[in-house]
C-alpha cells in the first residue's frame, strides 16, 4: 500500500518534470534563491538607500543624495576616469586581440605553444603583478633606467598623467590572451569557401575582412566586449594595492570613490554612486544587445 | 615560392613568439628571482619606493633587474615552508574558500544554465538580463547591502560570507548557458522519446556534453577566487582565517620571500591550467561562438 503511494507520487513528479516551465523553475530554484539573497535583494536595498536621508531610520530624501553626489568634485572625477578608462581600453583590447588572433590564425609554427603563452598571464597573482609593476615603473625602475640612456630625466610614472596609460597596459597584458582564444575560435568557424567565393567575385582583402570576417565574428565580439568590461573593472585591485586609497588623480576610479565612501560610512553617497554606475552599465549592455540583434538579422 | 612561404611563416612565428615572451616576462622573472638569496634581492631592488637618485657611495639607484641569480638557492622556499607555519595555514585557508565556491557554483550554475539555454518559460530572457547585469557590476556596488545581509544571516566574520555569494555568482550561469546553446535540440528530443524527464536529460545528456565548458569554468573560477582580496578583507577580520591572497597583497616590500611566496601561490593555478589546458581552451572557445 505504502509502496504504491510512493510510486504514484514519483510518477507524478516525473510527469510534472517533463513539462518545460515547471522543470525550468525547479532547476533554477537553487540558483535563483541564492542569487536573490546575495545579489538582487542587496541591489534593490542599495537603490532604496540612495533615496533615503539615513539608512538606519530612513526618511525619504528624494533626489537629494544624487544632487549632492553630482555636486561632489571627487565623484565627477572618478566617474569620468572610469568612463574614460573603459572607453579607451575596451576598444583597444578588441583591436589588439582581434589582430593577434588573425595573425595566430595564419600560417605559423608552434601555434599551440604560442597560444599557451598568451593565456598564462591570467594566472599571475596580484602580488607578482605589483612587484613587476614597481620594478618597471618606479622612480628607480627599469623604464627610467632605459630612458636615462637617451638622457631623459626620471619621471615618477605613477604620480603623473601617465599612470592612466600604465594601468591600461597592465589591463591589456593580463587579459589579451583570453580574448585572443575567443576570437581564434570564432575565426575557425567561418566557412573557408566564403572567402573563395568573395575572391572570385573580385572582393579585395579589406572588403573580405570587412564583410565576411567582421560580420561572422559579431557574436564572439559581443562576448568579448562583455568579458572585457568585467575585466576592466577588475584592474582596480592591482591599482588599489599599488597606489592605495588615494592614487594619482588620473587613476582615481569609481571603485576608489565607493571604497572611500564605505570607509567614511557615507552610505547615501555610496549607494547613489552605485545606482548611477549600474545605470551606465545597463545602457551599455542594452546598446550592445540591440546592435547584436540587428547584426544577426543582417547575417540571416 | 615554397621558400617564400617558409620565410614568411618563420617571421610571423618570430613576431608572435616575441609578443608571447613579453607576456610571459613577469612569470619568468618571478621564477628566477625566487631562487636568489634575500641579500641579493635587497641589493637589486632595495631602492624601489625611494625617491633618491644617488647612493651614499655615489652609484646610481636604479633597480638591477636580473634574469639569473648569482647563487641558486632554495632559501626563500625554506623560509616559507619550514620556518613560517603561518604560510601553510593561509594556503589552507585559501583552499577552504575556493574549493566550496568552485564545486557549489559549478553545480548550481549548470542547472540554471540548462533552464536558461534549453527550456522555455515566461520571463526567461528578462531574468537572464538581470543575471547578466549583476555579473557586470563591480563588487563595491552592492557592498553595503551585502554587508548588512551577511550580518542579518549571521555570516559576518565567517568564511560563509565569502563562500555563499561566491556560489551564487552569475558568471557560471552565463558561461555555461553560452555553452549549452550549441547542443542541438535533437539530443533532448531523443531522450524525451525514451521517456527521460528533464532531470535525467540534464544529468545523462547535457552534463557529459558540456565537460569542456565545465573544465573551462573551473579554471576561470579558480583563478578568480584564488586571487580575491577585497571580499575576505571586508568580511573576515580574523587575520588567521584570511586567505593567502590577502597576505600576499601586503608583502610587496619584503624582498626576501615575496618571489618564492608568489611562485608557491601561483603553482596550483598553473598546474590546474596546464592539466586542463586542452579542455580549457576548447571550453572557452565554444562559449564565445554563439551568443
Amino acid at each position: 500500500m505504502k509502496k504504491w503511494v510512493f510510486l504514484r507520487a514519483q510518477r507524478g513528479i516525473a510527469r510534472w518534470m517533463r513539462r518545460d516551465a515547471a522543470a525550468a523553475w525547479l532547476l533554477l530554484a537553487p540558483s535563483a534563491a541564492g542569487f536573490a539573497v546575495f545579489y538582487l535583494i542587496p541591489f534593490v536595498m542599495g537603490v532604496m538607500y540612495s533615496f533615503m536621508s539615513n539608512a538606519s531610520e530612513g526618511g525619504f530624501a528624494g533626489l537629494a543624495n544624487y544632487r549632492e553626489l553630482l555636486a561632489s568634485e571627487s565623484f565627477r572625477k572618478a566617474a569620468s576616469n572610469t568612463f574614460y578608462f573603459s572607453a579607451v581600453s575596451v576598444p583597444l583590447m578588441l583591436a589588439l586581440s582581434l589582430g593577434l588572433a588573425l595573425l595566430l590564425n595564419g600560417q605559423i609554427y608552434l601555434r599551440k605553444w604560442l597560444r599557451t603563452s598568451y593565456v598564462l598571464p591570467l594566472v599571475v597573482p596580484v602580488a607578482s603583478v605589483i612587484i613587476i609593476w614597481q620594478m618597471i615603473f618606479d622612480w628607480n625602475g627599469v623604464l627610467n633606467y632605459a630612458l636615462s640612456w637617451f638622457g631623459i630625466s626620471r619621471v615618477d610614472w605613477m604620480k603623473t598623467e601617465a599612470a592612466r596609460n600604465v594601468v591600461i597596459a597592465v589591463y591589456l597584458w593580463k587579459n589579451v590572451g583570453y580574448n585572443v582564444i575567443l576570437f581564434l575560435a570564432g575565426l575557425q568557424q567561418i566557412p573557408k569557401d566564403y572567402y573563395e567565393t568573395a575572391q572570385l567575385e573580385g572582393a579585395g582583402r579589406f572588403r573580405q575582412f570587412y564583410s565576411i570576417t567582421l560580420v561572422y565574428l559579431t557574436t564572439t565580439t559581443f562576448f568579448v566586449v562583455i568579458m572585457s568590461i568585467i575585466n576592466s573593472f577588475k584592474v582596480f585591485r592591482e591599482t588599489y594595492l599599488l597606489a592605495g586609497d588615494y592614487p594619482h588623480d588620473s587613476i582615481y576610479m569609481l571603485q576608489h570613490y565607493m571604497n572611500n565612501m564605505f570607509v567614511s560610512l557615507d552610505i547615501q553617497k555610496l549607494t547613489a554612486a552605485a545606482a548611477l554606475m549600474v545605470c551606465g552599465i545597463m545602457a551599455v549592455v542594452l546598446g550592445l544587445f540591440g546592435l547584436e540583434r540587428r547584426y544577426r538579422r543582417f547575417m540571416e | 615560392m615554397r621558400v617564400m612561404t617558409t620565410i614568411h611563416k618563420s617571421l610571423l612565428t618570430l613576431l608572435l613568439g616575441l609578443i608571447g615572451l613579453l607576456l610571459l616576462f613577469p612569470i619568468v622573472i618571478t621564477f628566477t628571482n625566487s631562487l636568489m638569496t634575500g641579500g641579493e634581492l635587497l641589493i637589486n631592488y632595495g631602492t624601489i619606493g625611494k625617491l633618491t637618485e644617488v647612493t651614499a657611495t655615489g652609484a646610481d639607484t636604479f633597480v638591477n633587474l636580473k634574469w639569473l641569480p648569482d647563487k641558486v638557492t632554495l632559501a626563500q622556499y625554506g623560509e616559507l615552508l619550514v620556518y613560517s607555519p603561518n604560510y601553510l595555514l593561509l594556503f589552507w585557508n585559501s583552499a577552504g574558500l575556493v574549493v566550496p565556491i568552485i564545486l557549489g557554483q559549478t553545480a548550481v550554475a549548470a542547472m540554471a544554465a540548462y533552464a536558461f539555454a534549453k527550456l522555455s518559460f515566461r520571463g526567461r530572457d528578462s531574468l537572464f538580463l538581470v543575471y547578466l547585469l549583476t555579473m557586470l557590476m563591480p563588487f563595491q556596488v552592492t557592498l553595503v547591502p551585502n554587508y548588512i545581509m551577511a550580518d542579518k544571516l549571521g555570516l559576518l566574520h565567517t568564511s560563509g560570507a565569502v563562500i555563499l555569494p561566491g556560489i551564487f555568482a552569475a558568471f557560471g550561469v552565463f558561461m555555461l548557458r553560452q555553452f549549452m546553446l550549441h547542443i542541438p535540440y535533437a539530443y533532448i528530443e531523443a531522450a524525451k522519446m525514451d521517456g527521460a524527464g528533464h532531470l535525467r536529460i540534464f544529468l545523462t545528456v547535457i552534463v557529459p556534453m558540456v565537460k569542456p565548458g565545465l573544465a573551462a569554468l573551473v579554471v576561470l573560477l579558480f583563478v578568480d577566487y584564488w586571487n580575491m582580496v577585497e571580499q575576505p578583507l571586508i568580511f573576515i577580520d580574523d587575520p588567521f582565517k584570511q586567505p593567502l591572497s590577502v597576505f600576499l597583497s601586503r608583502l610587496s616590500g619584503e624582498w626576501d620571500t615575496v618571489f618564492a611566496a608568489s611562485m608557491l601561490y601561483m603553482a596550483p593555478m598553473v598546474l590546474l591550467f596546464l592539466y586542463a589546458e586542452t579542455y580549457f581552451i576548447e571550453g572557452v572557445q565554444l562559449s564565445g561562438i554563439k551568443g
